[in-house]
């Protein structure tokens, strides 16, 4: 792109706005769900959450009308205001759910039995009736207002704790935790060895197992479902926890193992070769030397591993169960889908709850992340 | 026991018996059954030597072959015998059965375009990408964001996804962007998700945004290691921007283009979470991985279910094999 002086400034400018575009087009859909995860329900869903930003105009839920009741003038009368904020703005406001927009602001309504009721523009709204309301149900006001954007925490706080709203988003954390960090702990070590010997070590065969590996690392998972199962029943773990750790180590495995010796490959071969001379057995060159070295290697397979161990959602149906107490984020996430759809409030903050762990590592270990895919796919 | 405990005796047990295992098997060789000393020192170490390796691979080479390599044959067993006839061998029936059921072709044909489609797009994205952010000031920042939906999960990214799809009848105001933006254009507000065949390419979009990163990053590495003279020399030549990009730089990184686009082509064959939890294969979405697991766990039927497991094996094997070769040749 230099030596081209007259195009050069509009070519970047056309690269700058490109890449906006591409970065803006990516990065719309995820905060879309940020946003709608902190919006309140009926926001949600009166709403796109572009506007969310700016004042809402919207019907309302149903009002119930209540009060002090006070006796004036021989007319029995109830105070009050619709709504809980100042900035609240009414355009148009009904009593009855089919005709929700039926009166402007400071108009009359005449309901049975001479009960009048008037609602003004800030939500004041005054009931009167010859007869005291004590012991009736005082009637319902549809409103459609403008409302402040509103912002809230609440829906974490229902997802996470809350009993019945999220139906267990806060104990399907946890489990998804239960699930990550052992089956990301665990294949590292039994890696770590292998890779040792089929870097380092001469022995008949070496070439055949390395091609081994690479040929299962291939080899889909969803052909393992059922025969493990089966025997993961006939040896009496059956499913639980334990399963799906093993499971998660077996495919994990095939990755590690190529990842660490393609490293422990390139480790500088008199380091090694001087231990030997000096005396070193290969259990103390591969703890004290090649393990320590290796550990860009090793910590970009544990973030692959604890993000696809995190994210998984088959070998947990699978191996764990579909009991609902035992449910991973991702499964509670599909259930959460078929059951509140609609919920968008529970939806979005529950997909955020489940993304917002990988996120974090993503971006505080994406170094090694970029190291790992490079050293795993490019050749 | 609390699954958070059981969880962390797990690891205690899992890294201490690996330690264990490596320690003492390797004490065991050394100290008892070929000790370095005594008059056949030489034969010893040279025994040692030999057991060794497999000290060393024996627990990795136990847990891929229980874990991956028993399952291939014993799923193509599987696919062999009938469930319901206690386990008796019925030959090509599941397979024949399989080959009748609309479904199945559905899922193939789907698989196919998903194939075409989703390595093509996140290549290609991904190609952009990385030539674009290379020579901005906020290049890595763009690419980091680029990257980021590598890390949300399927199922994760399919409800991102639909909000953008999301539905409301007309006359209410929409919630998800594509409707929002769709009669903002002056169209009716439409249900994305059942309309076949688009609806297969909505579910696409949601893998392409996952995929795209990892085609961008890799790419990415591969033209920054195209050497400057060839660039220089284009020009010197006199060759646009665009001759350059397309004529000098993709041709040197073919080789990895094709490795981002096989990569890609295993993720696509193995896609399950995304068409479960947008459509569950509904209004024409089947695809191979979700047809599977429909046999295996909603219909019970594991024959079949196998026969679908095992289609997906053979898809794959094309590129198992051209994995293995590229890495025996590289090792010579």
């Amino acid at each position: 792109m230099e030596g081209m002086a007259g195009q050069k400034s509009t070519l970047t400018w056309a690269v700058h706005l490109s890449v906006a575009l591409l970065v803006a087009l990516w990065l719309f859909p995820t905060v879309g769900l940020l946003v709608s995860s902190f919006r309140t329900a009926e926001q949600i869903s009166n709403s796109g959450w572009w506007s969310a930003f700016s004042a809402q105009k919207g019907q309302l839920p149903a009002i119930r009308i209540e009060g002090e009741e006070q006796q004036q003038d021989g007319l029995y009368i109830i105070d009050g205001t619709l709504f809980g904020t100042a900035e609240t703005r009414l355009s148009a406001w009904g009593t009855s759910s089919r005709e929700p927009e039926a009166y402007e602001p400071g108009a009359v309504a005449e309901l049975k039995d001479g009960v009048q009721l008037t609602v003004d523009e800030t939500g004041a709204f005054r009931l009167s009736g010859p007869a005291s309301f004590e012991g009736s149900r005082l009637p319902r006001v549809f409103a459609t207002a403008t409302t402040p954007p509103e912002f809230t925490l609440e829906n974490y706080s229902n997802v996470l704790f809350g009993t019945t709203a999220g139906a267990g988003v806060g104990q399907a954390f946890l489990n998804t935790l239960t699930v990550a960090i052992p089956a990301t702990v665990i294949p590292i070590l039994v890696a770590a060895f292998a890779a040792y010997a089929l870097a380092w070590m001469e022995f008949p065969g070496r070439a055949l197992l390395i091609a081994g590996v690479v040929a299962l690392l291939v080899v889909p998972l969803q052909l393992a479902l059922i025969p493990l199962l089966q025997l993961h029943n006939a040896i009496g773990i059956g499913k639980g926890y334990l399963g799906v750790w093993l499971a998660h180590t077996g495919f994990g495995l095939p990755l590690a193992i190529y990842l660490l010796r393609n490293y422990m490959v390139g480790l500088p071969k008199d380091i090694i070769e001087n231990a030997r001379v000096d005396g070193a057995s290969d259990f103390q060159i591969f703890t004290k030397i090649v393990l320590p070295l290796s550990f860009p290697a090793l910590a970009s397979f544990a973030i692959f591993q604890f993000l696809w161990t995190w994210n998984d959602l088959l070998v947990a149906l699978v191996f764990l169960g579909t009991d609902d107490d035992r449910l991973v984020l991702t499964a509670r996430l599909v259930n959460l889908m078929g059951s509140r759809g609609g919920q968008w409030e529970i939806l979005a903050t529950s997909a955020f709850v489940s993304i917002v762990v990988p996120l974090v590592v993503f971006f505080a270990m994406q170094k090694y992340l970029v190291r790992g895919l490079l050293a795993g796919s490019v050749k | 026991m609390h699954p958070a405990l059981q969880a962390v005796l797990t690891i205690v047990i899992g890294l201490g018996g690996c330690i264990g295992y490596f320690w003492l098997s390797n004490q065991l060789l050394d100290k008892l059954l070929f000790p370095a000393r005594g008059p056949n020192i030489a034969r010893n170490i040279r025994r040692a030597e030999m057991i060794r390796p497999w000290l060393f691979l024996f627990p990795a080479i136990f847990a891929l072959g229980l874990y991956l390599a028993y399952p291939v044959v014993a799923t193509f067993w599987l696919s062999l015998t009938d469930r319901n006839q206690g386990s008796a061998f019925v030959g090509l029936a599941n397979y024949q059965q399989m080959l009748r059921e609309a479904k199945f072709w559905e899922a193939i044909r789907n698989n196919l375009l998903w194939l075409v489609v989703v390595p093509a797009a996140s290549t290609g994205f991904g190609l952009l990408a990385a030539q674009l952010t290379d020579r901005i000031r906020w290049g890595n920042i763009a690419k980091s964001l680029i990257f980021m939906p590598m890390a949300i999960s399927f199922v994760g990214a399919s409800v991102i996804w639909k909000l953008v799809y999301d539905f409301r009848p007309i006359g209410q105001e929409q919630i998800g962007i594509l409707n929002a933006f769709w009669v903002w254009l002056g169209g009716e507000p439409q249900t994305w998700l059942t309309i076949t065949p688009w609806n297969n390419f909505l579910l696409m979009v949601v893998l392409i945004w996952i995929q795209t990163g990892f085609a961008m990053v890799i790419l990415g590495a591969a033209l920054r290691g195209i050497p400057e003279e060839t660039v220089e020399a284009a020009i010197v030549d006199g060759a646009n921007p665009f001759q350059i990009f397309f004529k000098i730089k993709v041709p040197q990184i073919r080789s990895t283009i094709v490795v981002v686009w096989t990569t890609i082509t295993l993720v696509v064959l193995k896609v399950f979470d995304i068409v479960l939890a947008m459509t569950n294969g509904q209004w024409q979405t089947q695809v191979l991985a979700n047809y599977m697991y429909d046999k295996l766990f909603r219909a019970f039927d594991w024959g079949v279910g196998s026969a679908a497991a095992m289609v997906i094996m053979l898809l794959v094997s094309p590129i198992l094999v051209w994995n293995v070769i590229n890495a025996r040749r590289e090792m010579h």
